[in-house]
């Protein structure tokens, strides 16, 4: 399938007006698409958690209360908006767009769907294809950072500044953790295009759910990518920089009305993003059963199954979340620091380099099982000389 | 840059807001909080924590003085609810005392009357039936049950177990109830008075109250499965905010906190008071002193009241719930009607009340944040000449400074929680 080489087939015959159009309408589209799962997502983790909590949660506005959060949206949007007089007031003004452009830019790349046709034009379902996809994701979560930081220390306040100071500190070293867990995965797939990785995690029969899914072949990498994506996108039990009971809310305490919507806004797209970007790198993107059996060529089969299996998988992986933010107490600042430098990051760096040493392995024809063996041991040699040089706590002390 | 709207307060202004922490600012640090959030010269940051703040139980303030997010000096700064109740105290008569009291430490109402009323009958020499001595017995330890269910609530919405706080809440929601069927109201009951309680207990009392120890004991395993042993919970308060008995001790620290540094003190059993001595419990110890200890201690100590429930609840004993003096309780309402002498009673006591013979007295009892004493003198009349209660969370809370030095910001919140601290109470 020379569509799947990587590129949108949009662009194959040169740039005209119609493309042009459809590019609009797919961005509109898929910016609608994310702003209705964030509404839907609000009322679902609200009425999850009610469920798990005795509670009933809101069932007032709409249907089983599913316009509750437009509700909230609408009234936000027409409270005053206030901005503290030691505000820093450009940057002030700024930092939620930057924090929301940065959330949305990220979602570009998620493919959910499969190849379409529209008149003449065939086309992704995804609004980009960059040949550098997850590097686009790495950049736009690690830029998503900024409008954080910047809200915090332009707010002209204490508890914003350390939420701030928290937040960037956070997302930087769980960065470098999803970034290297993703590795695991790029070295399998050999590409960095999303479309060419679900392209790789097809659907041929029942065994590709382990075989050509890359949960199970990558399963470190997958494993350390929910937790450092979940810390990475301040969720609980990772949300420091909001941290309601230690800084009464961090980095958005300063802000009202729809500045404060459009953080919220930001934070669940970015748990979106970051769940979609779970289900295109491990879980198979919008492949799925059933595919084979419709007719083939029907418009079922292109335009509703994958997008059905999407969302289905994205839910699933949502209510995941959702899950822990009922369970989970939050974690301490400095142990979540201490997970992240001393735990996830050797551990996806070390995941990386077995999967490399193992696809070498199957290239030139080793002893796949002997190999693994044997780069697994030697991983867990270094991880525990690198554990045995960092310093302990009462170490510390004494070297200072 | 400000917007030409508002211009920038004058520096005084900024400075009066800190005068209460001057005590902890030296002169540049001062200027730190006149300048706005930039340490001058040196690093740390003074925050306040409060009155306005979501884990601060209440209208507490705290100024933490940061080193980056580590607590070089704590301080706590209490009087933001200060309503003047013991001096309110003096101006109500002894059967209006109660609603005063029961106000105070608003999670254990039944505590504060408890003690107000034993002082009252310690003056008045009164020698209680013993269905009114259980009744009280009975009704104090549901309270305490009521108000660790709350701690272990507001603990996990101060760690951030959101799940934790509605369970806590749940089963606190159904103690409440049956209070609010034995008393007629949930919280602030003033059902406990000079002389006995206001009613008896209401016909089905039995089967209700087993249904809420069962209820309440699969709900302790409950939450001991969710939380006791998850690891984020124990990373969180395992040794965070230690603190020595020693220490404790010389602070004034009663109660679970004092019980969590392995020195067990609890004056159920150091003074036996009502008819502890007759039943059949354990004090819970802590060995660390540290914020799980307490945790730990707060939920145990629910089972051993469900156990002094149950064992209250088989031995209730049969007669009067008050003490048929009719110079101290009010005769019966259907006696009213028929006799001169009942009618005059129930006048006399409901407008001027009983006297209480000259003297002084001091009463403590284990509430459930430790000892609360009542110091009372009277003077003759039918009003308190003195009224004062020692708040064992005014004294609890003193143990901030010393647990909360060199922990993180976040340990601030596990500590405070730890502390349970009842403004209301502090304040007073």
């Amino acid at each position: 399938m020379a569509v799947f080489a990587g590129g949108d087939p949009l662009f194959d015959h040169g740039i005209d007006l119609t493309v042009v159009v459809m590019l609009i309408v797919k961005t509109f589209v898929v910016f609608g698409l994310l702003l209705v799962s964030v509404l839907l997502y609000i009322w679902f983790m609200r009425k999850v958690i009610a469920d798990m909590q005795n509670r009933i949660g809101p069932d007032k506005a709409g249907p089983f209360g599913m316009l509750q959060t437009l509700a909230d949206g609408v009234k936000l949007f027409f409270k005053e908006r206030t901005t503290p007089i030691a505000a820093d007031r450009p940057v002030y003004l700024l930092a939620p767009f930057v924090s929301a452009l940065a959330a949305f830019l990220a979602f570009a790349i998620v493919p959910f769907g499969g190849a379409v046709r529209i008149g003449s034009h065939a086309t992704f379902l995804q609004l980009a294809d960059p040949p550098v996809g997850i590097l686009w994701l790495l950049a736009m979560s690690g830029l998503g950072v900024y409008g954080v930081m910047l809200a915090g220390w332009s707010s002209g306040s204490k508890y914003p500044l350390l939420g701030s100071v928290r937040a960037s500190a956070q997302v930087l070293s769980y960065e470098a953790a999803v970034g290297l867990s993703v590795v695991g995965v790029l070295v399998l797939t050999n590409t960095l295009s999303t479309r060419g990785i679900v392209g790789q995690q097809a659907w041929h029969s029942w065994d590709s759910f382990v075989s050509q899914w890359l949960w199970l072949p990558a399963i470190g990498a997958f494993i350390i990518f929910l937790i450092a994506a979940t810390a990475e996108t301040n969720h609980p039990p990772f949300d420091f920089s909001e941290a309601e009971e230690e800084l009464a809310g961090g980095y958005h305490i300063e802000y009202s009305g729809i500045r404060f919507a459009i953080f919220y806004l930001a934070e669940f797209m970015n748990v979106i993003t970051m769940s979609a970007i779970a289900v295109t790198l491990f879980l198979g993107g919008p492949s799925g059963p059933w595919l084979t059996l419709v007719a083939h060529h029907g418009w079922v089969n292109v335009w509703i199954v994958p997008v059905f299996w999407f969302l289905l998988k994205l839910w699933a992986v949502l209510y995941g979340t959702v899950w822990i933010r009922a369970s989970l107490p939050r974690l301490r600042y400095d142990l979540l620091m201490n997970l992240g430098w001393k735990v996830l990051i050797e551990a996806a760096f070390l995941w990386a380099m077995v999967t490399g040493v193992i696809v070498v392995a199957r290239d030139r024809g080793w002893n796949v099982y002997l190999t693994a063996f044997a780069a697994g041991a030697a991983a867990l040699l270094v991880y525990g000389f690198l554990m045995a040089c960092v310093p302990r706590a009462g170490e510390l002390e004494e070297i200072r | 840059m400000s917007h030409p709207a508002h211009p920038r307060l004058p520096d005084e202004r900024l400075e009066r807001q800190t005068d209460e922490g001057d005590q902890m600012l030296t002169a540049s640090r001062r200027a730190v909080v006149a300048d706005g959030i930039w340490a001058d010269g040196d690093d740390t940051m003074i925050v306040n924590m409060g009155p306005q703040h979501p884990s601060t139980h209440g209208v507490l303030r705290i100024m933490v003085e940061l080193d980056g997010e580590t607590i070089v000096e704590s301080k706590p700064i209490v009087g933001y609810l200060h309503t003047g109740m013991e001096k309110t105290g003096e101006e109500l008569t002894y059967v209006q005392g109660g609603t005063n009291v029961t106000r105070m430490d608003y999670l254990s109402p039944l505590s504060n009357e408890l003690v107000y009323s034993m002082a009252v009958e310690r003056l008045l020499d009164l020698e209680l039936p013993p269905r009114a001595v259980w009744m009280r017995m009975m009704l104090v330890e549901l309270n305490r049950i009521a108000s660790h269910l709350l701690f272990q609530a507001t603990n996990g919405l101060d760690l951030a177990a959101t799940s934790m706080m509605i369970y806590g809440w749940r089963e606190r929601e159904l103690t409440l109830r049956f209070l609010e069927r034995v008393t007629g109201l949930r919280m602030n009951n003033n059902f406990i008075r000079p002389g006995g309680l206001a009613a008896d207990l209401p016909d089905g009392w039995r089967a209700d109250l087993d249904e809420l120890c069962a209820t309440i004991e699969r709900g302790v395993r409950d939450y001991a499965d969710l939380l006791a042993e998850n690891p984020i919970w124990m990373e969180r308060l395992v040794d965070v905010g230690r603190i020595s008995t020693a220490d404790a001790i010389s602070l004034g620290i009663t109660g679970p906190i004092l019980r969590a540094t392995g020195f067990a003190w609890d004056l159920r059993k150091a003074q036996p008071y009502l008819a502890y001595d007759q039943v059949d419990f354990d004090v819970v110890c802590g060995e660390h002193g540290d914020c799980y200890d307490r945790y730990l201690v707060r939920l145990h100590e629910i089972l051993e009241s469900v156990k002094i429930v149950r064992q209250c609840a088989e031995r209730m004993p049969a007669g009067d719930y008050r003490v048929q003096d009719r110079k101290v309780t009010p005769p019966p309402r259907a006696r009213i009607d028929e006799s001169m002498e009942a009618l005059i009673h129930h006048f006399k006591l409901f407008t001027e009340g009983f006297r209480v013979p000259p003297g002084e007295t001091y009463v403590s009892i284990e509430s459930p944040r430790g000892e609360i004493g009542c110091y009372l003198v009277a003077d003759g009349t039918g009003k308190p000449a003195r009224l004062h209660i020692r708040g064992p969370s005014l004294y609890n809370l003193q143990s901030l400074g010393t647990m909360a030095k060199g922990a993180l910001v976040a340990d601030a919140v596990a500590i405070v929680s730890s502390i349970d601290p009842i403004i209301g109470e502090v304040d007073r």
